[in-house]
């Protein structure tokens, strides 16, 4: 008896360590896949933050720029730039056949000729003379050189030709090659080739949507949660808005698109594709957050407080208006401020009212057509050149980044200026 | 109980200390106590006699941040020595709570879970057995017996807290220690349960804690009379109510504080 | 011209409250005892001001643009134009008195635009009149009342109180938009295709079912067979599943891990971070599950001679399933301490180990709460969009294996949604039944979770 008692206990013991296990390795999976996630994302993104320029030497040719003798500054505007451009390309290679000419022209962005115009702009006296100029590689070179180009995949299934590797490689051993600091991924809107994408377009995107959606959410929430809190009486119709509210916390982001599309753009008839829309879509979304985050904190100031308030005379407004609203704001805005980081990683709702099309210009209003870091982010993962994966993942370090800084900010509201009631 | 005209010592606590982080809750407590009999802990709220009836059966380890120092010997045994396993102590040691805490399960699986756990039952038949004795000396069987496969949260306030001494003895515990196992009942109810405490010394040696001095009077033998964290003064509860070494003990008895 | 009428009603409703103030003062000077603090005297002043002059102002806003359609569409009545090509010529002539038209000018049109620019600029000044005098009408009323010392801080908290209410309501309206949004649409789809066709349905393939021209009758039998939603439905059930076999063991676990074993210290670090997951944007997950996990899953399985689809069921079920491992464990955890300590305290007392105390005695007390926050997860995993619109595939195959490819109710709304639609379409149509269902669902997920939770916390409060 006492034996199998023994046995027993033992049993049990081995149960409760193998239980504790179980839980110790769901915490671990856990923080196992959110290692990966980071990982991943940062090994396959921070190459995006640098940029690979061939140095091309260029001879300014007035005559194959179409100029005369002592042209103006606005003639040199207006020249012809194209010739010289590919002109310094061929120049790599004199013995290039045209195939191979086509080849090296491929090896730089279609920007180079701009490029080139900048260089002569900013210094018109290099007319007539030769001067290497820093040129935007093409997006395969610019993977090569980061090594996330596999270079022995048979030539047919790459998009880079043994021949450009061959000059790319030249100009690697002469030091014609170098990497600097990406600015024109910040300071870009979207564009076709992935050397040239930047995220300026979608954060300003983004930018005027959080602040149409803050605009619309946190007055309108702010005021409801003092209704119901503050005002409302026990009935019904009360608990019908309670229940609206918890529900429209859990409706999926999506159908808040389908509303948008439905009411805002068809009946409506506001622009399509604007931060305007969107602002107005997330804010729909997020006012459940922020009204529940706001009732909290305003239940969470204690009734004696209110109770003082009016036995001094004061109306149940002013009490309201005096001290229960201002003791509750540091937990309504740290919940707004987490609502409107939600709002800001939202994508699907964007997609359904058009902020998915392609804007290559940096929009100036909440009324121009854009798209946002998180659409921007689906836009360049569905594309499908190599040179966007990284620009996806430098793109989601930029939101995520964004992401932390609010939830830290609301960390602090919180911390800081909430006040403990014991 | 006496044999052979000797005092039989059941718990022997030598010296105990308990701390909540930097805290000390409780300060050198030594007291024995007797088999089979029924030894109340009294003093006003927050002298400590909780805090020294958890050490008993260690429920203070559940605190994070209590700690205890000293020796609690029960059956020559020290509980406080790294050896000792907690669950073959509570197994011996039961424990009743001040507000009625039955499982929000049936009546029947309330008393079983003790013998379920510790695999005292061999059958089904002998678990029946178990639930039915303890029931019927929890004096709950007759008002119950019907109704074993209904929620234990059902029941009145007093019936849950003899459901919880069912389930407390129904692993036949040595010792049971009850924590104001009345503070939350009428009187009606705490009459039975002091009825019930008076049955259950024959079997097991109880300790309870209570916050009324007529209680104490009532149902034990012996007194403990607890203040600020210190034992002030122990004996037979008649020489404690009756003829009290110490002032304190006389002030608080006679109601002048606490 | 709107913008400079509405700044010009701000501005006033400011200079009242001034106004209003000094009034209250004045009357003050005079050893008369205010009714209210001076400042309610502005207030009252500057919301007799602007709220009319708002109200008139809204409601130009909505109704002249269909007054003047009226107006200048009259003299196209009796013409035998039917509704479609009404519309087209005030498009018309609306393009061209804003000289953006391009196309044929008519003398009709152009009679039109004339008349269409005379009947704004006759709405625009008289606005600003009936404006104006609205304002100073309420403003002079107003301020009699004030003049004569009565009440001022009883409406004015009356009428906060009416905007309080008001704010309300928009949790209301919104709901009431979601359902009107999706609604017509939806009954439009229904009188193309049969409920039955779509309700029990085999084969979706909306892509045949091309945009229309517009001239040609509707033949219901072009759709016959393509909106059949049962492998839509199955996919989206199919891949919460999958999701919700990674979350709920790891969540659950977790949460019962952190609430009961973990140190204060673990619990500080572990917490948040695990949180941090719940804070990932989905498309971030999608893109993961997408570059990732598709192509790792596709090559582990051709190693081990399986077939695997690198949009695989398995790597979005699998992704969204670490999504919802933060919900799941936060909220077990949430209702899990909840349980009162009496409870754990008695099964400890009995001689339990934590174990035992967990799974026979906390478990079962904290089942409905759990029960509901799973729900939730589940609700979620069903209206989750991005993950399965990158990784998963976009064709509806009926399959309940999870190595191939299916299709969830929002992937295919935002395939068919995504770029131009045409309203009137049965497949733009489609996506709104979709969106119809889709809500249903997880409106009813969603409600008898929240009421779940709601009773349990409610039981140990």
């Amino acid at each position: 008896m006492n034996k199998n008692k023994e046995q027993l206990l033992n049993k049990r013991y081995k149960a409760e360590q193998r239980f504790r296990l179980y839980g110790q390795s769901a915490i671990f999976m856990a923080l196992l896949f959110l290692t990966i996630f980071i990982f991943k994302i940062f090994s396959t993104g921070y190459s995006a933050f640098q940029k690979t320029w061939l140095i091309v030497p260029v001879n300014f040719d007035a005559e194959l720029m179409m100029l005369d003798e002592n042209p103006t500054k606005q003639d040199i505007e207006d020249a012809d730039y194209y010739e010289i451009a590919l002109q310094s390309m061929w120049n790599l290679d004199p013995n290039a056949n045209e195939d191979q000419q086509n080849q090296l022209k491929r090896m730089v962005s279609y920007f180079f000729e701009r490029e080139i115009k900048q260089e002569l702009l900013k210094d018109t006296n290099l007319l007539g003379k030769t001067k290497e100029v820093y040129l935007t590689a093409s997006d395969d070179l610019d993977q090569v050189f980061k090594g996330n180009y596999p270079r022995d995949l048979p030539e047919d299934q790459r998009r880079v030709s043994d021949y450009q590797l061959k000059i790319f490689d030249q100009l690697v051993a002469n030091g014609k090659v170098e990497s600097k600091f990406n600015i024109s991924f910040f300071t870009n809107a979207d564009s076709r080739e992935a050397e040239l994408a930047g995220i300026a377009s979608s954060f300003m995107g983004s930018i005027f949507s959080i602040l149409v959606c803050l605009m619309i959410a946190f007055p309108v929430a702010v005021l409801a949660a003092i209704y119901l809190e503050e005002f409302a009486p026990k009935n019904r119709f009360t608990d019908f808005i309670e229940v609206n509210i918890n529900n429209l916390a859990a409706v999926p982001s999506i159908v808040f698109g389908l509303l948008g599309l439905g009411v805002l753009l068809a009946i409506f008839q506001l622009p399509r594709s604007t931060p305007l829309v969107g602002g107005i879509t997330l804010s729909l979304m997020t006012l459940p957050t922020i009204i529940i985050a706001a009732r909290a904190s305003l239940k969470a100031v204690p009734p004696s407080i209110r109770e003082a308030a009016l036995a001094m005379g004061a109306s149940r407004m002013q009490t309201t208006m005096h001290h229960t609203v201002p003791l509750s704001m540091p937990g309504t805005l740290s919940g707004t401020i987490i609502g409107l980081a939600q709002a800001l990683g939202e994508t699907a709702p964007l997609i359904l009212i058009g902020m998915v099309a392609f804007v290559n210009t940096i929009p100036g209003s909440p009324m121009d057509p854009a798209a946002s870091l998180p659409v921007q982010i689906y836009i360049w993962a569905e594309s499908a050149e190599r040179g966007f994966v990284e620009k996806v993942s430098a793109c989601i370090m930029v939101l995520l980044g964004f992401l932390i800084i609010m939830n830290l900010f609301a960390q602090i509201i919180r911390h800081k200026f909430e006040k403990k009631w014991s | 109980m006496r044999k052979n005209g000797v005092k039989m010592i059941k718990i022997k606590a030598k010296d105990v200390d308990v701390f909540y982080g930097k805290k000390q809750a409780l300060f050198n407590i030594s007291l024995d106590i007797e088999e089979n009999q029924v030894t109340a802990l009294i003093g006003p709220s927050g002298c400590g006699k909780s805090t020294f009836l958890r050490c008993l059966n260690r429920m203070n380890d559940v605190i994070d941040i209590c700690s205890v120092k000293g020796e609690i010997l029960i059956n020559d045994f020290n509980i406080n020595d790294k050896g000792c396993d907690v669950v073959r102590l509570r197994e011996k040691i039961g424990m009743v709570f001040q507000k009625p805490n039955p499982f929000p399960k049936t009546l029947y699986e309330n008393v079983s879970y003790g013998p379920t756990i510790h695999g005292i039952a061999q059958s089904k038949q002998e678990m029946d057995e178990i639930v039915e004795t303890s029931l019927k000396k929890a004096a709950l069987w007759e008002e119950v017996k019907d109704r074993l496969h209904e929620p234990g949260t059902g029941l009145s306030g007093g019936q849950q807290q003899r459901l919880c001494i069912a389930r407390a003895i129904s692993v036949r515990p040595e010792v049971i220690l009850m924590d104001e196992p009345c503070s939350a009942l009428d009187p009606i109810a705490t009459a039975q349960i002091e009825e019930l405490i008076d049955e259950l010394k024959k079997e097991h040696t109880i300790i309870i804690v209570t916050h009324s001095m007529a209680q104490a009077a009532r149902v034990s033998q012996n007194t403990g009379f607890f203040h600020l964290g210190q034992l002030i003064e122990h004996g037979s509860t008649d020489k404690i109510f009756k003829n009290p070494d110490n002032k304190k003990t006389q002030d608080y008895i006679t109601g002048r504080f606490g | 011209m709107n913008l400079i009428l509405f700044t010009f009603i701000v501005l006033l409703g400011f200079t009242s409250y001034y106004f209003g103030r000094k009034k209250a003062y004045t009357i003050q000077s005079t050893k008369k005892r205010l009714t209210a603090l001076p400042q309610f005297y502005g207030y009252y002043l500057a919301i007799w001001c602007a709220i009319p002059a708002f109200i008139i102002f809204s409601l130009w806003a909505i109704f002249e643009p269909s007054i003047v359609k009226l107006l200048i569409l009259s003299d196209y009545s009796n013409q035998g134009y039917l509704d479609d090509e009404l519309n087209l010529i005030y498009e018309k002539t609306k393009a061209l008195s804003r000289g953006q038209f391009t196309g044929e000018i008519t003398p009709f049109i152009e009679a039109s635009a004339e008349k269409y620019l005379s009947l704004r600029s006759i709405a625009q000044s008289s606005k600003v009149v009936i404006v104006l005098s609205a304002i100073i009408a309420s403003v002079a009323y107003a301020y009699k009342r004030i003049s004569s010392n009565s009440r001022t801080r009883e409406p004015v908290e009356k009428f906060l109180n009416a905007v309080l209410f008001t704010a309300s309501l928009a949790a209301i309206l919104t709901t009431v938009g979601i359902v009107f949004s999706l609604i017509f649409q939806t009954i439009d789809f229904f009188k193309v295709i049969p409920l039955f066709d779509f309700v029990f349905g085999t084969h979706w393939y909306p892509a045949k079912a091309f945009v229309r021209d517009s001239s040609e009758a509707l033949d219901p039998t072009m759709y016959s067979d393509t909106f059949g939603a049962v492998p839509i439905f199955a996919g989206t059930f199919f891949i919460a599943f999958i999701a919700m076999c990674v979350a709920i063991p790891i969540g659950l676990m977790s949460g019962i891990y952190l609430a009961e074993y973990a140190s204060i210290k673990v619990r500080q670090y572990a917490k948040p971070l695990i949180e941090i997951l719940a804070g990932i944007p989905t498309v971030v997950y999608g893109f993961f599950a997408a570059l990732t996990v598709g192509p790792f899953l596709k090559e582990l399985g051709t190693s081990m001679g399986l077939e695997v689809s690198a949009e695989s069921a398995l790597a979005a079920g699998g992704v969204m399933g670490i999504m919802i491992i933060p919900f799941i464990s936060s909220l077990s955890d949430d209702v899990i301490t909840s349980v009162p300590q009496s409870l754990r305290d008695g099964s400890y007392a009995m001689g339990a180990t934590k174990s035992e105390t967990i799974k026979r005695v906390i478990f079962p007390a904290a089942l409905p709460g759990i029960v509901g926050s799973i729900l939730l997860g589940v609700s979620r995993a069903i209206g989750e969009t991005m993950i399965v619109v990158m990784a998963s595939g976009l064709a509806a195959n009926l399959t309940l294996n999870p190595l191939e490819s299916t299709s969830t109710i929002t992937a295919q709304i935002v395939v068919i949604l995504i770029g131009d639609q045409a309203f009137g379409d049965p497949k733009t149509q489609a996506a709104f039944a979709l969106g119809m269902s889709l809500f249903l669902v997880t409106l009813c997920l969603n409600i008898v979770a929240l009421r779940v939770v709601k009773r349990y916390r409610e039981k140990y409060e």
